[in-house]
């Protein structure tokens, strides 16, 4: 059985698993513990029959599902065994984890949360397979429907509904675009296949036109600036390992869909469509960052940073498309490599961290993190687990996410050889807000690691939070072995994403890469650049060690435990921390102007003194808020039709009656 | 291609920079207290107050987690790593092709988020302050050292410091323009990496204005003189860098032993040099208040910003 038959009988029984669990609706144990290992176990196979087609060739397919005469084309090429691999190897940990997590509450009930779950997954595999229009958009949809159904699980919680409505509504607005944008592809031939749309020869016009339309489209998806209003209200509000699919996950769709149109079946690229992406990508990439260090909730300050992590990945797109477009074949395919590995990356940490806030959320009952504190010493392997994830998330060495950052690095630093002196001059600047954006994101993490995990326990009743469960723990090692794995061994990784450049830009890397042996990094020539993270991690674990052994053989290994000094102030309390406001101040300062802050202080007299903070995002303000009463104004309007009465309603049918015969007449 | 002359030349290199750190703060101590009018103190008194540190036995809060315990040697294993990579005798050395000079950066980020993180781990009003003042300055300071590696890497066309090194010493002695915007840019970085006087006075405990010393306040014994350690091995990589980068000469290139002997005395000149402008540097500026720091740095960020456009403007 070929790769891509073995994919489609684990959507098949993905499916299985969800009327299953309709079947045994309120049997929690049951879904909880048979089904979602079972669904795991389904995700392990679809990544391992992802491996198997990156080394095969592409398979096509044609499912006799949907309407006659169009039947469901699927096709299994290396990008789309890359993308089926991530979401294989994420999910795989993430179903693990919810077996652990999913228990009786309010809201849907499990087993109906079962089918909505194993639904949204094979959508999102289909959204990959998909080689044609029709195909795509249905499961783009089917996808977009079963996560409203997940995020709005709790729905009894007014903010709940809402920000579900948000994201339906954003969702549907990008599904509009992206439907033009094949309207666009197509040319007219009438036929929505992606081989037809490949062989098109569109004008510069109409493939500019396409690419901006997929941008918008996407981008919605994606949650580019200024798209991105519903992601942080919509992750957060959905349960925690809903919120990893869809952060570590689902934008990854929205990804792969950008490069099949920009790559794949767009034809060779115009070199400004890769300076919009770059601009978009930045625009959106710094604004996440900023804003996720100023937010005190633990879910939306994730929800931001990963707009963050999404808009690096446009910039590492647009640099490969601006490459492409001057035919420099071999750095287009490293600025790829570097942008496809921070998708794996981050698949890893952002689903490490959001299902660490699960953990936490159900040992506290507290998502503030103004109201957390200390639970590395409640809750040690969550705690340890998730130091981990945000190291790889700040982007450090030797974890994954500092490998995509050099790769993406580097490729800045060979854009000199660019024809043209413009981009010459713009390529500096956008490294050095590359570098802003990576350094800020470890001013992030700290906070978050530092004020959700450290410290002392800032409410009384933290102190009966109960560690995570076996699973739990399960399915974060998992996921914290994928981010140190592919931090200390890139190579590997490289060579099989060696093989989806090749498809896009009909270059790689991995030969210069395996020439220099699997312990060293080296993009182009050992000359050039090179890094190796095992040999940087045995360096610091052997001086590490050594210190310890020397400094306990010549001294002494002795301890004590006080309480704690601080200057000498006896009467310390939980409270003199800093709070999660307190910790993003120095922010709030710097970048006053990107905010819109609402500041309550209390004057010197008040018995009760509050300080309350409030900030907000320009763009609800100045975009969305007119357009939204604008809507409304307009809806007013045309209300104005809507009488009630039979005789009026006969009147627009005669009046139209009449106006149509007289155009018909004319 | 590991030979073992490079691997005795590797620990050459780590053992002089573990001795000549404390010393290199030493120096700096004693010329501001000359620059300042005061009695100075010996040279060896980084090494007196060390071996006191590591004498006295360490007191933990009750409220620390291992991760508390773990960061001292974190750090200290960074900081070794970073002088280790970093150029100061030799060019070819076998730790070398294991992190270039975004790795570089990278062991530094890595070592601020340990310290700021054990900084929160007590849960004091002093430690998270440190650890936000910290970070505010790690996350202007690092993109700013980064560009001028960059503008280093666009002259040199190699990120790999060692090819840096032999790329500037080697050619004909030419004042890159890039480089000297960048080496201003540098300097600012250097003061504040390190804790020094506009941004950070390491002599005072004052509420108001310490940064680095309300990271580790509820440190102590061993401990206490690991960070003190890995602090002035950060001082004497960051000082490496800066004469790899604008005075490269005198480095041995390759791993021949005799060229490495000769770049020892070169090297201790050349950081007696350093530091003792570093001394003044500190002798006749003001600390500046914590709101300025963020300006400071935003400049430097932008004159290494400049340096990048310099360099591709006028292709030097």
């Amino acid at each position: 059985m070929l790769p891509l038959d073995w994919i489609l009988l684990i959507l098949a029984a993905w499916l299985l698993i969800g009327l299953a669990g309709v079947a045994a609706l309120r049997n929690t144990s049951f879904v909880a513990r048979v089904l979602f290992p079972l669904g795991a176990a389904g995700a392990l196979a679809v990544a391992a029959a992802a491996l198997a087609a990156l080394f095969a060739g592409p398979q096509t397919t044609i499912l006799p599902i949907g309407l006659p005469g169009l039947p469901f084309h699927l096709r299994l090429d290396a990008l789309a065994a890359f993308f089926l691999l991530v979401i294989g190897v994420a999910t795989a940990g993430i179903s693990i984890f919810a077996a652990g997590y999913f228990r009786q509450g309010e809201g849907t009930p499990p087993g109906l949360m079962c089918l909505e779950y194993h639904v949204f997954v094979a959508s999102m595999c289909l959204v990959v397979l998909a080689d044609d229009a029709y195909a795509f958009m249905v499961m783009w949809e089917t996808m977009a429907l079963s996560s409203f159904f997940l995020v709005t699980a709790n729905h009894r919680v007014e903010a709940i509904r809402r920000a579900g409505f948000l994201y339906l509504l954003v969702a549907h607005i990008g599904a509009i675009a992206i439907l033009l944008c094949f309207g666009v592809l197509q040319a007219n031939t009438g036929d929505y296949s992606f081989a037809n749309m490949r062989a098109q020869q569109l004008s510069p016009l109409w493939s500019s036109a396409a690419f901006l339309l997929a941008i918008f489209g996407f981008g919605a998806k994606a949650g580019i600036l200024p798209l991105h209003v519903w992601l942080p209200e919509a992750h957060p509000a959905a349960p925690s390992p809903v919120s990893a699919l869809m952060s570590g996950v689902m934008l990854k769709t929205a990804i792969y869909a950008l490069m099949r149109v920009a790559f794949d079946l767009l034809p060779l690229p115009l070199w400004w469509w890769g300076v919009v992406l770059l601009g978009l990508g930045l625009a959106t990439a710094l604004f996440g960052v900023v804003f996720s260090a100023v937010q005190t909730d633990m879910k939306r300050l994730l929800a931001y940073s990963s707009i963050e992590n999404i808009g690096l990945l446009f910039v590492g797109i647009g640099l490969g498309l601006l490459f492409k477009a001057h035919d420099m074949g071999a750095l287009s395919a490293l600025a790829l490599t570097a942008a496809l590995y921070h998708v794996i990356s981050h698949a890893f940490f952002k689903s490490l961290l959001f299902l660490a806030t699960g953990s936490v959320l159900h040992a506290t009952g507290e998502r503030s993190l103004g109201k957390l504190g200390g639970l590395i010493r409640r809750m040690p392997w969550v705690a340890w687990l998730s130091l981990i994830g945000v190291l790889a998330s700040a982007g450090l060495p030797p974890f994954s996410g500092f490998v995509a950052e050099w790769l993406l690095l580097q490729s800045f630093l060979f854009t000199t050889g660019l024809p043209s002196s413009f981009l010459n001059m713009l390529i500096p600047l956008v490294a050095a807000a590359v570098a802003l954006v990576a350094a800020l994101a470890g001013y992030v993490m700290v906070k978050f690691y530092g004020v959700i995990f450290l410290g002392q326990p800032r409410e009384p009743k933290l102190g009966e939070a109960h560690p995570a469960s076996p699973l739990e723990r399960l399915g974060l090692l998992w996921l914290a072995a994928g981010c140190v794995l592919l931090g200390l061994v890139p190579v590997p990784l490289i060579e099989l994403i060696d093989r989806v450049t090749r498809v896009l830009t009909q270059d790689g890397i991995a030969a210069t890469v395996s020439a220099h042996g699997w312990l060293l990094l080296s993009p182009t020539s050992l000359e050039r650049a090179s890094y190796s993270p095992l040999v940087f991690l045995l360096a610091v674990l052997a001086v590490v060690y050594l210190t310890m052994l020397v400094v306990h053989r010549f001294y002494h290994g002795q301890l004590r435990t006080a309480p704690p000094w601080d200057c000498g102030y006896p009467a310390q309390t939980a409270r003199m921390q800093d709070s999660a406001e307190g910790f993003g101040q120095p922010i709030r300062q710097i970048f006053g102007p990107v905010f819109r802050l609402e500041r309550q202080l209390p004057t010197p007299f008040d018995p009760r003194p509050v300080y309350r903070v409030k900030v907000e995002d320009h763009f609800w303000h100045w975009l969305y808020r007119p357009l939204a009463s604008l809507t409304d104004r307009l809806a007013r309007a045309f209300a104005v039709l809507q009488q009630g009465r039979i005789a009026i309603y006969l009147l627009f049918s005669f009046v139209t009656l009449i106006l149509t015969l007289l155009v018909a007449r004319w | 291609m590991v030979s073992l002359g490079g691997v005795l030349a590797q620990l050459l290199e780590i053992v002089l920079a573990l001795l000549l750190a404390p010393l290199l703060s030493g120096w700096v101590n004693q010329w501001r207290a000359w620059l300042q009018g005061r009695q100075a103190p010996g040279l060896l008194q980084p090494f007196r107050v060390l071996h006191k540190l590591f004498v006295k036995e360490s007191v933990v809060a009750e409220s620390a987690s291992p991760l508390f315990r773990l960061a001292p040697y974190a750090i200290f294993g960074c900081m070794a790593l970073a002088c280790a990579i970093a150029p100061t005798l030799a060019t070819d050395l076998p730790l070398g092709p294991a992190a270039d000079a975004i790795a570089l950066v990278g062991l530094f980020a890595l070592a601020r988020v340990f310290i700021s993180l054990a900084a929160m781990d007590i849960g004091t009003a002093f430690g998270t302050l440190g650890a936000r003042r910290e970070m505010m300055i790690g996350f202007l300071a690092e993109p700013a050292l980064l560009m001028v590696l960059f503008a280093a890497s666009l002259i040199s066309r190699s990120t790999s410091l060692a090819r840096i090194v032999e790329a500037l010493a080697g050619q004909d002695f030419a004042i890159h323009p890039s480089l000297a915007v960048a080496g201003v840019a540098f300097t600012m970085v250097s003061l504040a990496e390190n804790a020094r006087v506009p941004v950070d006075n390491p002599s005072t405990h004052l509420e108001l204005t310490m940064i680095h010393e309300a990271l580790i306040l509820e440190y102590s014994g061993r401990h206490l003189a690991l960070i003190e350690w890995a602090a002035s091995l950060k001082l004497f990589a960051y000082s490496s860098i800066g004469l790899a980068l604008f005075v490269p000469w005198g480095i041995a290139a390759g791993a021949a032993p005799l060229a490495i002997l000769l770049a020892i005395p070169v090297l201790v000149a050349k950081l007696a040099v350093g530091g003792m402008l570093l001394a003044l540097i500190e002798t006749i500026n003001a600390k500046m208040r914590l709101f300025r720091v963020p300006e400071f740095l935003a400049t430097a960020f932008l004159l290494a910003v400049i340096a990048l456009l310099v360099h591709v403007l006028l292709g030097a």
